[in-house]
């Protein structure tokens, strides 16, 4: 690797002229693979989005009709004109448990993530690996006693168990993002605190914060969206108070007769939140879906 | 080499600093200890009760028969044919998905990986069946693409058919005829660009040098591939099949949206709610758990070898 190295940069000027002459035609073609597939993976999107804008009668036509005016009844519908059956209770509560759980995650994970990275406790690795092999199990097989649990202690149906329930979910996808963005930061800044006599809380709060803030802002995107995604247990420990917008959505669609804009709206509608901050978050999503493994 | 270089010379020094403040010790600690309190509380504790539950009878609709069951529940488990035949579709279901979805995604992070105009908006159009709402792209497939009389599918057939004059375009009824196929396309389309993305951060973490050096030496665009990129996105691979395994077998929301798990789609978590939900067969569905924890053990084995392989070489490269 080194000899390649030293070698390199008398070669680097003969290689950047011959290439520009090939490249241009195989980008071409590469070019134009990738729209296509771009475009073939981005029509289920167009076409619900579309759809959600039609009217009931021009969703369910055979062939369709790409060009048919434009409306909002399926909003209107899905916002509870026709069945009287409001969303927002549904979006609220999905909106507290993302939100609060993420918050809560944040506050856990950032303590967690500095004694793991700035100054690590012994045997730090095992502690990132205990917190990994939590993620991999997978949740359904904890249902049971979770679902027993709520029910003797009278938290079945209520919105704060799933705060509890998401934390736990998020936790170590948290601890690994936060830890990879924590050691970046230079010891010498922290030193130069610790001589001046800053405590931890304040080296927390004036140095770490500032520089971790867009690793901080990306956790809480990709906590908020697996939260918000979350299906299984909003399903299982809520009924009609807790219920949250995914179990709504799936409840909304046993209605008779044409629907298909309204639950192209709905789908929009809750998929909305998420596809805002996943293009927010768009250059850290990998770093966090990988759990800081890839960056 | 830094790396054994630079632990030869901090151990020492560490071994004496540990030895002289047990307290300190703590102290860093402290900082850890809420999260994993938390943590334990709240994911280890179920698993426990769970495996407890597994070795008693207890049926919610039979609640005065409750009681110790010995291996019953396993013997069940392991005999029951609807629940082998979940195990295969789990297995087929998964690795079906990841392994389209990695060929895609590969595919897509190669081409992605060269200049060409709007590479922005093609990343952006790929990236966005990954953020729709699983619950919500289920809905849509079910009902805006696999519908016979008005998905789009059918409805691009009539067009087509349309377009060139003929008549009575057949109509497939796509969830009744393939339902795990169906099952299998909406998670494709929802998991390549996962994919895409974690192998497109590989592309870009090749050495450019080496690239280079291969390209004076004249090396063909195939050698290249094959003996270059292909060697160093072994361990992406690994990375985007062993996450993207542990959430797919993990899948409720497709199954349970496109196809109610009938037809021959329900996987193990389907099956587990089931037990539990509709049978309420308490020991039964705590068996069923403690059989797909012991299956996932073995993929998170193998997970974490990969993320820890890339993870001691990142640290290695600081």
């Amino acid at each position: 690797m080194t000899a390649s190295a030293t070698v390199a940069p008398s070669r680097t000027t003969t290689t950047r002229k011959r290439k520009s002459s090939g490249v241009r035609a195989s980008s071409l073609s590469a070019g134009l693979a990738s729209w296509l597939i771009g475009i073939i993976f981005f029509i289920p999107v167009a076409w619900m989005v579309l759809t959600s804008f039609h009217s009931e009668s021009d969703a369910g036509t055979n062939p369709p009709k790409f060009g048919a005016p434009l409306t909002l009844d399926g909003y209107r519908e899905f916002f509870g004109s026709g069945t009287g059956q409001s969303p927002w209770p549904a979006l609220i509560n999905s909106a507290t448990a993302s939100v609060v759980s993420t918050l809560l995650v944040l506050g856990l994970s950032i303590p967690a993530a500095y004694a793991l990275s700035i100054k690590p406790v012994r045997k730090w690795t095992d502690v990132m690996f205990f917190f990994l092999s939590t993620k991999l199990l997978p949740p359904v097989a904890g249902l049971l006693p979770l679902y027993l649990f709520a029910q003797n202690a009278g938290l079945l149906d209520n919105i704060w168990l799933l705060v509890v329930l998401y934390t736990s979910m998020n936790l170590p996808i948290a601890v690994w993002m936060m830890r990879s963005f924590l050691v970046e930061i230079p010891p010498a800044i922290l030193e130069a605190a610790a001589i001046d006599g800053a405590g931890l809380i304040n080296i927390m709060r004036k140095i770490i914060a500032p520089i971790a803030l867009p690793g901080i802002a990306a956790t809480a995107l990709i906590c908020f969206i697996f939260s918000w995604n979350e299906m299984l247990f909003a399903r299982v420990l809520t009924g009609v108070l807790a219920e949250t917008g995914p179990v709504f959505l799936t409840s909304f669609v046993t209605s008779q007769g044409l629907f298909l804009a309204k639950v192209c709206a709905a789908a929009t509608a809750v998929s909305l939140p998420v596809l805002i901050a996943g293009f927010a978050a768009q250059d850290k999503l990998v770093q966090g879906l990988s759990l800081g493994a890839v960056k | 080499m830094t790396t054994t270089a630079a632990t030869s010379v901090n151990a020492p020094t560490s071994e004496v600093r540990i030895r002289h403040s047990q307290k300190g010790q703590w102290k860093r600690r402290a900082p850890l200890l809420p999260a994993l309190i938390f943590l334990i509380i709240v994911t280890q504790l179920p698993f426990v009760a769970t495996l407890v539950i597994s070795f008693m009878r207890w049926n919610a609709l039979d609640p005065n028969n409750k009681g110790f069951a010995g291996i019953d529940n396993y013997r069940t488990v392991f005999t029951d044919p609807t629940l082998r035949s979940s195990v295969i579709t789990t297995v087929v279901l998964t690795v079906t998905v990841v392994l389209v979805s990695l060929a895609i995604g590969f595919a897509v992070a190669l081409l992605l990986n060269q200049s060409f105009i709007g590479r922005g908006i093609v990343r952006t159009m790929m990236i966005a069946p990954f953020l729709i709402v699983p619950v919500a792209a289920a809905l849509l497939f079910k009902h805006g693409i696999y519908n016979p009389t008005y998905g789009l599918l059918n409805g691009s057939i009539t067009s087509l058919w349309d377009l060139f004059g003929a008549k009575n375009p057949p109509q497939p009824d796509w969830i009744g005829s393939h339902p795990k196929i169906m099952v299998e396309v909406e998670l494709i389309w929802q998991w390549t660009p996962f994919m895409m993305l974690i192998l497109l951060a590989g592309l870009q973490s090749r050495d450019g040098e080496i690239m280079e050096a291969a390209l004076v030496d004249g090396a063909n665009p195939w050698q290249m591939f094959r003996n270059i990129t292909l060697p160093h996105m072994r361990q992406y691979l690994e990375l985007g099949g062993l996450l993207g395994s542990i959430f797919i077998v993990q899948n409720f929301d497709s199954v349970f949206t496109i196809t109610s798990g009938g037809l021959g789609t329900a996987n193990l978590p389907y099956t587990i709610y089931q037990t539990f939900f509709s049978a309420h067969d308490y020991g039964l569905a705590s068996a069923q758990g403690v059989v797909v924890v012991a299956g996932s053990i073995v993929i998170a084995t193998f997970a974490l070898r990969v993320v820890s392989s890339l993870f001691v070489e990142e640290e290695a490269g600081r």
